[in-house]
């Protein structure tokens, strides 16, 4: 497995219409994708969903990239094609490769053209959400800032990964040699000090939001504002009926794979 | 002797690092490679064990193209320390610490523990070696490091900015120390921004800018030099400073440690204490 899989889910800033769509709405978009593909295991539907995203990729401007994370995804995929291979019909294993393939485009697209900080500002004001903070972490923003502090570190991370690899094959460590328990053990030269690099950070990203106030009092007031535009209303409208479009297809008729 | 040919190294995302760097390492070689923050140091370290290939040109260890030849069996050859202890410390004592990579080369197993001691001792950490390299300082984790690179007697050594996080005294140690080994024959490649310590060391100094080289030449006609010195985003010694000041006395502008001051300044003082002792 490569770092590059990583390349596929890592926003990059543009300014197209994808891009400037609302966190909340481009959400939706992804739980319109996911319901029917979830509901359905029917390779018709796989196909129309997978095609329906290729003109958001195209007009993000993030389709190279959607495909080196295909790239990424093919060694999955047979996995999956094959297990399932051996579970069903050669039909329903194909489905289910192209749901994965789905989910994976849906995610992609969202990740790619979804800022860390919209991210986080619409998770701010989804009530559950700062209510489920208040109640476990004593604050109604820390949870939603977690999660982007984690979103915003993977690309940190990576480069951090990519150094301790380097430096130890340079004592000597050959990560793909011997047999396949030697080849896990190989691995603990890497995870452990990556390991102790997050927590370190981790411990070091918690003094210095202390010392800057962090979380700071209930009516936190944020510098940017998340505002529906009227395609947002339109596309929110259109999801909305895809998805409980898909469940009354789902509770009236069966569907067969093919 | 490892040889750099033309080499130059773009990254995927299409940045370009280094442009046609022409560099000649053999055994005895000193040298300090200096330069801005982003100027292509690590960069080329990393050329120097086969960690990163040219992208142009090639790099010969003792004659094998680093592109033909694995890190594994060039690290042999090469030590490489990077800046960073925390990127490659891992095992519970500082003792396995410095083992792991004599055991990945195959080295005997009494060997090895003969190895680790001794470089232990040498280096000034033998009281820590049952201790968990994580609990040790950030200076003592550096030194660790460098242990662990050091046990497995590479002909040439590459420093990564070795001084940042140490003492003075462990500066002075360092220097003796990267003394003994070049004069045992062995070269050694400092990567630094300390040029203080430069300045006292007196290696040959490579000057980056932007990936290209844009001076090279010892320490004192280097260091000396302001716009040299400015371009690599340096700031020149204090002797230097001091001794650019005093060139209406008849000092060379080019003098950039204490030692070389000392000297000139007893040389001068000596010179009007004559004087004075005619005139009176």
């Amino acid at each position: 497995m490569s770092l590059r899989t990583l390349e596929g889910f890592k926003f990059s800033t543009l300014k197209t219409p994808v891009h400037l769509l609302d966190p909340r709405t481009k959400f939706l978009i992804v739980i319109a994708v996911l319901v029917p593909a979830l509901l359905f295991a029917n390779i018709y539907v796989m196909i129309v969903l997978l095609l329906s995203q290729i003109p958001l990729l195209l007009v993000g401007r993030v389709a190279r990239r959607w495909a080196l994370s295909l790239r990424a995804g093919v060694f999955l995929s047979a996995l999956i094609f094959v297990v399932n291979l051996f579970t069903g019909s050669y039909l329903s294993a194909i489905a289910l490769t192209l749901r994965f393939l789905v989910l994976l485009t849906s995610f992609s697209l969202f990740f790619m053209t979804t800022s860390p900080d919209d991210l986080g500002l619409a998770l701010d004001r989804i009530g559950a959400i700062r209510w489920l903070s208040r109640r476990w972490l004593g604050y109604p923003n820390a949870l939603s800032f977690t999660f982007t502090t984690a979103v915003r570190l993977v690309p940190t991370l990576a480069v951090d990964a990519q150094t301790v690899v380097d430096a130890q094959r340079s004592r000597g460590l050959e990560l793909d040699k011997g047999n396949l328990l030697k080849r896990v053990r190989n691995y603990i030269p890497i995870l452990i000090p990556l390991l102790l690099i997050a927590i370190r950070r981790s411990l070091e990203l918690a003094e210095a939001l202390e010392s800057r106030g962090f979380p700071g009092k209930e009516g936190r007031t944020s510098l940017f504002q998340l505002k529906l535009r009227p395609v947002d209303y339109a596309i929110i409208a259109f999801s909305l009926v895809a998805i409980t479009g898909s469940f009354w297809v789902f509770f009236h008729y069966k569907i067969p794979v093919l | 002797m490892i040889t750099l040919d033309k080499v130059s190294y773009t990254y995927r995302s299409g940045q370009r690092a280094l442009t046609d760097i022409d560099l000649n390492l053999e055994g005895g070689d000193f040298i300090a490679i200096m330069g801005e923050n982003g100027a292509g140091k690590t960069t080329l370290a990393k050329h120097l064990n086969g960690l990163l290939k040219p992208s142009q040109g090639r790099v010969l260890v003792d004659g094998e193209d680093t592109r033909k030849v694995s890190v594994a069996k060039l690290s042999r050859k090469v030590g490489l320390v990077f800046q960073n202890p925390d990127h490659l410390l891992f095992s519970e004592t500082v003792k396995d610490e410095v083992a792991f990579g004599l055991k990945n080369f195959g080295f005997a197993p009494e060997v090895v523990e003969k190895q680790v001691m001794r470089t232990l001792e040498a280096l000034g950490l033998a009281e820590y070696a049952e201790t968990s390299p994580f609990l040790l300082s950030g200076g003592e984790r550096k030194r660790v490091a460098l242990a662990a690179i050091l046990a497995t007697e590479p002909d040439y050594l590459i420093l990564d900015e070795p001084t940042i996080g140490q003492d003075y005294q462990q500066k002075e140690r360092l220097r003796n120390f990267i003394l003994q080994l070049y004069s045992q024959g062995k070269a050694v490649v400092m990567i630094t921004h300390d040029v203080e310590f430069v300045a006292e060391s007196n290696p040959m100094v490579i000057l980056l800018s932007q990936g290209r080289i844009v001076a090279r030449g010892p320490a004192d006609s280097v260091l000396s030099k302001d716009e040299l010195v400015k371009k690599a985003s340096l700031v020149r010694p204090q002797m230097s400073r001091l001794f650019s000041e005093l060139t209406k006395y008849g000092f060379p502008s080019d003098v950039v440690d204490v030692h070389r001051a000392r000297i000139l300044l007893e040389e001068k003082l000596s010179e009007v204490k004559v004087r004075v002792a005619q005139n009176s």
